[in-house]
């Protein structure tokens, strides 16, 4: 499982996790509970997180990574700007949510539970998110450093609703560069003006 | 000593023996995966290994009896087969029968099962339902075949009797429950003394090891060491 290289911010986290970790008793009742706070510090549980899991509880580590593939709550890929969670619930299983994903799976080039190399983008099938009548169900979920900001359900997903999604995700970020760049084109222009007047005066 | 009736036979044995090492001692065969000799708790999962015994009201795993004095076991009643016919299919159902291309061809558990149970390797009514990828090939020396693989936990078992911790785990869950070497791509921060007791002790073609050239950790039997040999 490649989960690639680690950003700043994850070297940030794994320095976090190796103090909070101390905290914790030395006992192997208490591996869920620091795989969780490896998850909620980090985002995700990095190769270097379930090592130190295993070295602090003297546990082996396919043991810690068995434990946790358990549970649908730990993810090992760090979380996309973008999460994507399809539903696989049985109202949205029988809507073909199948499909939905598998689509979702192939624009991204990802399977599910992993993240786009770029980090735009993770991928992540669950259970019934409560809204069956929308079946199928795509909920999109703003991250920031990790974290949930806020999330948009999308409800009657379709093939072509997906491929519009992502591309309208695409062009809002293309469009937000543009803006960027012109601000930074007007501010490069405005200082020499502002030179130009200076030495007029 | 526990003297005991099986299928008619009277057998003898030490009270608190588990019934399935009882009887296979004494040439009885009982279908069985997951049990290995000298197991003090057997998780009993495979469900192969059924008998009846008289004054229980269903037939029970019998590696989850002890013998003791004067018990009635009878290892093949039509109830006992249809329990064990049953769990042969479901687990055929997620295997991936290519018996001429496996290295257990001939000496595999379930060969031997079907054969004795006249059952067919290749269950007819149930869809087949395989994992993905077909080999986890991140092991060292080993291979990893996760459709041949029966989930019996033998080589977590053993591994774990041999060394301190073991360096084999069940992981994820399911239907996509696998045996992961999570951390042992690098096996020179393990303590694995390289034994291969989990291949020895994998009862069909799921554990096996490595080509030899695609080692890169060579096996104790290429440095001509040889493992203390399984008790099974
Ligand atoms: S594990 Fe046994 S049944 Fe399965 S393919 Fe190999 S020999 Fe055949
Ligand atoms: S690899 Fe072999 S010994 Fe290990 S659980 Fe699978 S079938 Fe059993
Ligand atoms: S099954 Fe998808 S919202 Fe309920
Ligand atoms: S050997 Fe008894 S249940 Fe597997």
């Amino acid at each position: 499982m490649e989960q690639g290289l680690l950003t700043p911010e994850d070297e940030e986290s794994l320095r976090q996790i190796a103090s909070k970790i101390e905290s914790y008793e030395k006992d192997r009742k208490n591996l869920i509970p620091i795989l969780q706070m490896m998850q909620e510090t980090a985002g995700y549980l990095p190769k270097e997180a379930i090592k130190m899991a295993a070295g602090y509880l003297g546990v082996a580590e396919c043991e810690v990574y068995g434990v946790a593939t358990f549970y649908n709550q730990f993810r090992f890929h760090p979380p996309g700007k973008h999460h994507i969670k399809v539903c696989m619930g049985t109202a949205c299983a029988v809507k073909g949510g199948g499909i939905i994903l598998e689509n979702f799976e192939r624009k991204l080039n990802i399977h599910a539970g992993e993240t786009t190399p770029d980090r735009e983008f993770s991928l992540e099938r669950v259970a019934c998110v409560g809204c069956c009548a929308l079946a199928p169900v795509a909920v999109f979920g703003e991250t920031n450093r990790g974290h949930l900001d806020q999330e948009t359900v999308h409800g009657h997903m379709t093939p072509s609703a997906v491929e519009g999604l992502l591309d309208g995700i695409a062009i809002e970020k293309q469009m937000k560069e543009r803006v960027l760049k012109r601000m930074e084109m007007e501010k490069q222009i405005e200082e020499r003006v502002g030179n130009v007047d200076e030495s007029d005066g | 000593m526990a003297k005991f009736l099986v299928d008619n036979r009277e057998i003898e044995a030490d009270e608190g023996t588990i019934l399935l090492q009882a009887c296979l001692d004494h040439g009885i065969y009982i279908p069985n995966l997951c049990f290995v000799k000298g197991m003090d708790h057997p998780s009993a999962s495979c469900r192969m290994c059924f008998v009846e015994v008289e004054g229980e009201r269903q037939p029970v795993p019998s590696c989850t009896v002890k013998v003791k004095d004067g018990i009635v076991v009878k290892t093949d009643t039509p109830q006992v087969r249809q329990l064990q016919r049953t769990a042969f299919q479901l687990l055929m159902s997620v295997h991936d029968v290519d018996c001429a291309n496996c290295p257990s061809n001939k000496k595999c558990e379930l060969q031997r099962i079907a054969k004795f149970l006249k059952a067919p390797l290749k269950p007819r009514a149930l869809e087949i339902y395989l994992k993905e990828p077909r080999i986890d090939e991140s092991h060292p020396f080993l291979d990893y075949y996760p459709n041949r693989c029966v989930l019996c936990g033998r080589c977590v078992y053993t591994c774990g009797q041999r060394n301190a911790q073991s360096f084999l785990a069940f992981s994820k869950r399911g239907f996509n429950t696998v045996i992961s070497f999570y951390g042992a791509a690098d096996l020179s921060t393990l303590d694995c003394p390289n034994c291969h007791a989990c291949v020895d002790v994998c009862p069909v073609g799921a554990l096996v090891l490595k080509e030899p050239a695609k080692r890169t950790v060579p096996a104790s039997s290429d440095l001509g060491l040889t493992p203390k040999p399984l008790e099974v």
